[in-house]
């Protein structure tokens, strides 16, 4: 229903009361048109954004060891964190250890801090067991006995900052820090660092085919944009069918091509361009390869319907203007179709940096993106709090390109065909 | 008069390098789909070439195996059900957000488009958190609800541009002529954007039914997808039989397209007949 | 559409739907390693019990870890009967709670099982072994010793390696001299994981990685490799079933137990236990070696497979020469952090 404005029955209207009048009238309408949009806007903020709030809040989270054994949890807080602690604390981390084996978490205990100190697991399952089996009379001595890492004070470092909730640790380890035993901010290791690489790796491959894609693209586009509709149609079948086609098979149709001894090597071989296979799979080759494919659709269809509507007038008067041909192209034409090309090229920036199954299938062990780290966290980990730090990281970065792009092209008016 | 006929030859070069380079990326698009074709065909259990010979065998195993019929009624049928809700909500959403009056509208329209932006493992891993204690994980309603909140961004945003390019003339028109807004709504707005409402759904269809990263995160046994199949057939147990269900998509998908055609075919031909 | 008839297309929707979830018989819901050992379970033992008992069988493959099993006890919701376990898992879920305890005795006679392969929650199902293959049409000289897997010299070409460490550091250090008697001896010091991660760094840029048992054999017949890593009986189904010139090298090889075990909370442990007991009596348990080469775990058993199959076997005297039984319990206690220093090592 369009809005109307209409003029009162009787009397005549004042500028305030018209004004009054308009503006009741635009409110109505605004909230009619709120009401249309409010039940995908409450669905999709149920069923999509806070799931992803969730998994952000993961991050930060640090049940476990206080939702199991809550006064060693407390003791901890209390403790200064300086040397090895008090009998008191055994006494509490042995009762601690039975309620949790009673509840059934020690399992999720036992993980989370193997999370922090890869030897912990098997230590804390060890204590346990004897810990069900005996009752000494002081716990401090008996427990130091069953395993010496108890007197160490590194093993009650890593114990009381599990249990500390909230807890920067895990958004720390996201990109290869930690805190060290004097309190500093410092970076892990080298050779135990491996997410400051994966997501410098992840934007580099999405830069690469992003690139690959335009320069791929933009060409065809022109092409496909200015031949008449007939041949354009037909040409455009090739790009559409493979948009089309699922993303699963044409992967698979790398992963079939690309190999040792498949149909790219045997061209290659059989044009004399090369003496042995050349290896085009299991590494970054082949993820770019893979993903350009998948890709470049995207950005042909985006730069198309912006050059669809640019009009040859212009070049031609630049011509006739005295302009060269190519200086009028690149003067003239490549700017009208800027936004295009941004639309493009956001688009398939955005999608490559969340890409898992491509890489999963055609790449290598170095290959590895931000995705199929964040998976290995959820599906093998159970380090449900370092894959949402590492989604934190990957959200927000892709949420401020968003906001970027929009400034520049406005992506709430991409169409999509 | 060389200066033109220098412009002339430039454009004649550039021109024919445009259509090589167009017919190679062209080629570059289609040859590796056309090429595992050949290959479901092959005899041996095997996914390499050459061929070891020429058989149907694996056309027959994905058509009678239990799995992969399952899989197909399970794709199809959680496809219709999320792009129901999809369509639903996003039409009703896209009437409100084509109003010029939409308040908040670089604050709402983030949220409807954000499905299509963020990253899918990240989503997926999500809906897992959040249906796992409410006992939706391996279940037909889970998968459904994640399906149609992947779905609804391109139904609004098929909607919303057919809105935005409709003429409110029309529905002043027939105001003026003496219908009520719900009538002028059903038969005036109705059906000139059905086809943009059909072409969303088919969209939001095709997103439902390509999708395999949050079945695989929420989706159980009884729940595989087509795509689930086929990923189990690549990671897993290796089996050709995939190649044919390949075809088979490769053909649906030359079907799809042009359907979604036909469709817009239609659009143009209803809006031409208002003129 | 006509109410009438939209109300008849939900009708039918709804209906198909329940036929497809609810069966008329019980299934049972298992997880195993896939590909040709889940093709022989099936013949050699669902198929038997279904039609003995009328129970069903649903099947899901993965490639080991707790992770899922962990997660559905964590959520409360265990859709699994049973599960297909390496022997460090086992041991690992049955210490964390994840496996429900099982009654031995309602086996039956268990004097001639192997020592050490029924424990309190699991019942080992056969013996099998990681092995490495090789394709004797492509490579002229046959690879003979684990040596030959890290030579490339004598072999160039890519190598196949499970993405795992387990095995990869036992043979990095065999290969490196280490005697196999005393490999988890060195594997247990931190400078023998120093060195089997150097030994396995001098093939690092020529190995292609897999992480389903399937994958192994794909990996050779497509030519992506010239050797790989893989379950002997994956190997051996390719070669007889598919006629690929595949042959396994035995040097070294690393045995384990499988194991069948019940998860907790599982919706029809009584049938699952039943099932275990069945597959558990000789008869069954020799049947699984007409299917793949994977040997019984027990000696009555043995005694009732065919004599020249068992020569195909990881136990064949002829195999046995070099063979490593895995040491379970110190990748139950070392897994981890070996694990998180092979993920580094990895990526890098």
């Amino acid at each position: 229903m369009p809005a109307s404005i209409h003029a009162p029955a009787s009397g005549s209207p004042t500028r305030a009361d018209g004004r009054a009048s308009y503006q009741r009238a635009r409110r109505r309408a605004s909230v009619q048109a709120l009401l249309l949009a409010l039940p995908l806007i409450v669905f999709l903020l149920s069923t999509f954004i806070a799931p992803i709030a969730l998994l952000l809040a993961r991050s930060v989270e640090n049940k476990e060891v206080p939702d199991s054994m809550p006064a060693l949890t407390r003791a901890l807080d209390a403790w200064d964190g300086r040397g090895v602690p008090d009998e008191r604390m055994f006494a509490l981390l042995a009762s601690g250890l039975k309620d949790a084996q009673q509840s059934g978490q020690l399992g999720t205990v036992a993980r989370r801090l193997n999370f922090a100190q890869p030897e912990f697991r098997s230590l804390l399952m060890r204590t346990a067991r004897s810990v069900r089996d005996e009752t000494p009379a002081a716990w401090k001595p008996a427990l130091i006995e069953m395993d010496e890492r108890w007197n160490s004070p590194e093993t009650w470092r890593v114990l009381k900052r599990a249990a500390a909730t909230p807890t920067p640790d895990y958004l720390l380890a996201a990109v290869d820090a930690q805190v060290t035993p004097q309190g500093n901010l410092a970076f892990v290791p080298d050779n135990s660092s491996v997410y400051r690489q994966a997501f410098l790796r992840t934007i580099s491959i999405s830069a690469s085919v992003t690139l690959l894609c335009l320069v791929l693209g933009y060409p065809v586009a022109w092409l496909l944009a200015n031949l008449p509709a007939q041949s354009s149609n037909r040409l455009m079948l090739f790009v559409i069918v493979p948009f089309w086609t699922s993303l699963l098979v044409r992967t698979t149709a790398w992963y079939v091509l690309l190999q040792p001894g498949g149909v790219i090597n045997g061209l290659l071989a059989g044009l004399g361009l090369a003496t042995h296979p050349v290896p085009l799979i299991f590494n970054r080759t082949g993820v770019l390869i893979g993903m350009t494919h998948v890709l470049l659709p995207y950005m042909i269809l985006a730069i198309y319907s912006v050059m669809k509507g640019v009009s040859p007038v212009y070049v031609r008067a630049a011509q006739s203007l005295g302009a060269h041909p190519f200086t009028a192209f690149v003067r003239v034409y490549i700017p009208q179709t800027l936004p295009g090309v941004g639309a493009g090229c956001f688009l398939v920036f955005v999608l490559a940096l969340g890409y898992y199954i491509t890489p999963a299938l055609l790449g290598g062990a170095g290959d590895e993106m931000i995705s199929q780290l964040i998976a290995l966290q959820t599906n093998t980990q159970l380090n449900w709090g370092l894959a949402g730090a590492l989604s934190a990281y990957l959200v927000i970065f892709t949420a401020i390109f968003y906001f970027l792009f929009n400034r520049i092209v406005g992506i709430d008016r991409l169409r999509f065909g | 008069m060389t200066e033109q006929r220098n412009r002339v030859l430039t454009e004649r070069i550039a021109s024919r390098w445009v259509r090589v380079h167009t017919a190679l990326v062209l080629f570059f698009l289609v040859a590796p789909i056309l090429a595992i074709i050949p290959l479901s065909f092959n005899s041996g259990s095997y996914f390499s070439y050459p061929l070891q010979g020429f058989s149907l065998r694996w056309y027959e195993q994905a058509l009678t195996s239990a799995d992969w019929q399952r899989s197909l009624l399970n794709s199809v049928g959680i496809g219709a059900a999320s792009t129901l809700i999809a369509t639903g909500l996003g039409t009703l959403a896209a009437l409100g957000l084509s109003r010029t009056q939409f308040p908040l509208r670089s604050v709402i329209m983030p949220i409807i488009i954000s499905p299509m932006i963020v990253p899918i493992v990240v989503v997926a891993a999500g809906f897992y958190l959040i249906f796992a204690p409410l006992g939706l994980v391996n279940s037909y309603p889970g998968v459904i609800l994640a399906h149609a909140a992947l779905g609804t961004p391109f139904v609004v945003i098929t909607v919303t541009a057919s809105l935005l390019s409709f003429d409110q003339s029309l529905l002043r028109a027939a105001s003026g002529l003496g219908a009520k807004p719900w009538t002028a709504f059903r038969r005036v707005t109705l059906p000139l954007i059905t086809p943009a409402v059909a072409t969303g759904s088919v969209f939001a269809f095709a997103t439902s039914f390509d999708e395999v990263i949050v079945i695989l995160f929420i989706g159980g046994p009884d729940q595989r997808t087509v795509p689930r199949q086929m990923w189990s057939g690549i990671r897993d147990s290796i089996d050709p039989s995939i190649l044919a269900v390949a075809t088979m998509l490769i053909v649906f998908a030359v079907l799809l397209f042009a359907s979604i055609n036909w469709l817009r075919g239609r659009a143009a031909a209803a809006s031409r007949a208002l003129v | 559409m006509r109410p009438q008839f939209k109300a008849q297309c939900a009708a039918l929707a709804v209906l198909a739907f329940a036929s497809i979830s609810t069966q008329a018989a019980e299934t049972l819901s298992v997880v195993t390693f896939g590909g040709a050992y889940e093709a022989a379970a099936k013949k050699a033992w669902f198929e038997p019990f279904t039609q003995a008992t009328g129970v069903n069988f649903s099947t899901e493959s993965y490639d080991g870890g707790l992770a899922k099993l962990s997660a559905m006890e964590q959520a409360k919701n265990t859709t699994w009967d049973l599960i297909d376990l390496e022997t460090n898992d086992a041991i690992t879920a049955c210490d964390e709670g994840l496996l429900q305890k099982f009654d031995k005795k309602s086996i039956g006679k268990t004097s001639d099982f192997i020592p050490g392969s029924i424990s309190d929650c699991a019942v080992a199902s056969m013996v099998w072994s990681t092995v490495y293959a090789y394709d004797a049409s492509k490579l002229k000289t046959a690879p003979t010793t684990v040596n030959d897997f890290f030579d490339l010299q004598k072999y160039p070409g890519k190598r196949g390696l499970r993405k795992s460490p387990k095995v990869s550091m036992e043979w990095a250090l065999i290969a490196d001299g280490v005697d196999p008697k005393d490999v988890y001896k060195v594997l247990g010091t931190p400078a023998g994981v120093d060195r089997a991660f150097k030994k396995l760094d001098t093939i690092k840029k020529n190995i292609v990685w897999w992480e389903s048992g399937a994958q192994a054999p794909q990996l050779l017949a497509d030519g992506a490799v010239v050797m790989v890593q893989a379950y002997n009986g994956r190997i051996d189904d390719a070669a007889k079933k598919d006629n690929k010139p595949f042959k396994a090298v035995w040097d070294a090889q690393v045995y384990d137990f499988e194991w069948w075990a019940i998860p907790t909370g599982a919706k029809h442990a009584d049938t699952a236990a039943k099932f275990i007991v069945s597959q558990a009596q000789p008869k069954a348990s020799a049947d699984l070696s007409k299917y793949i080469a994977y040997a019984p775990p027990r000696k009555d058993a043995v005694a009732l497979v065919d004599k020249q199959r068992l020569a195909d076997m990881p136990t064949a005297p002829d195999n046995f020469k070099r063979a490593v039984q895995i040491n379970a319990n110190f990748w139950a206690d070392n897994a981890d952090q070996i694990n998180k220093r092979f993920q580094v090592w990895l990526t890098q």
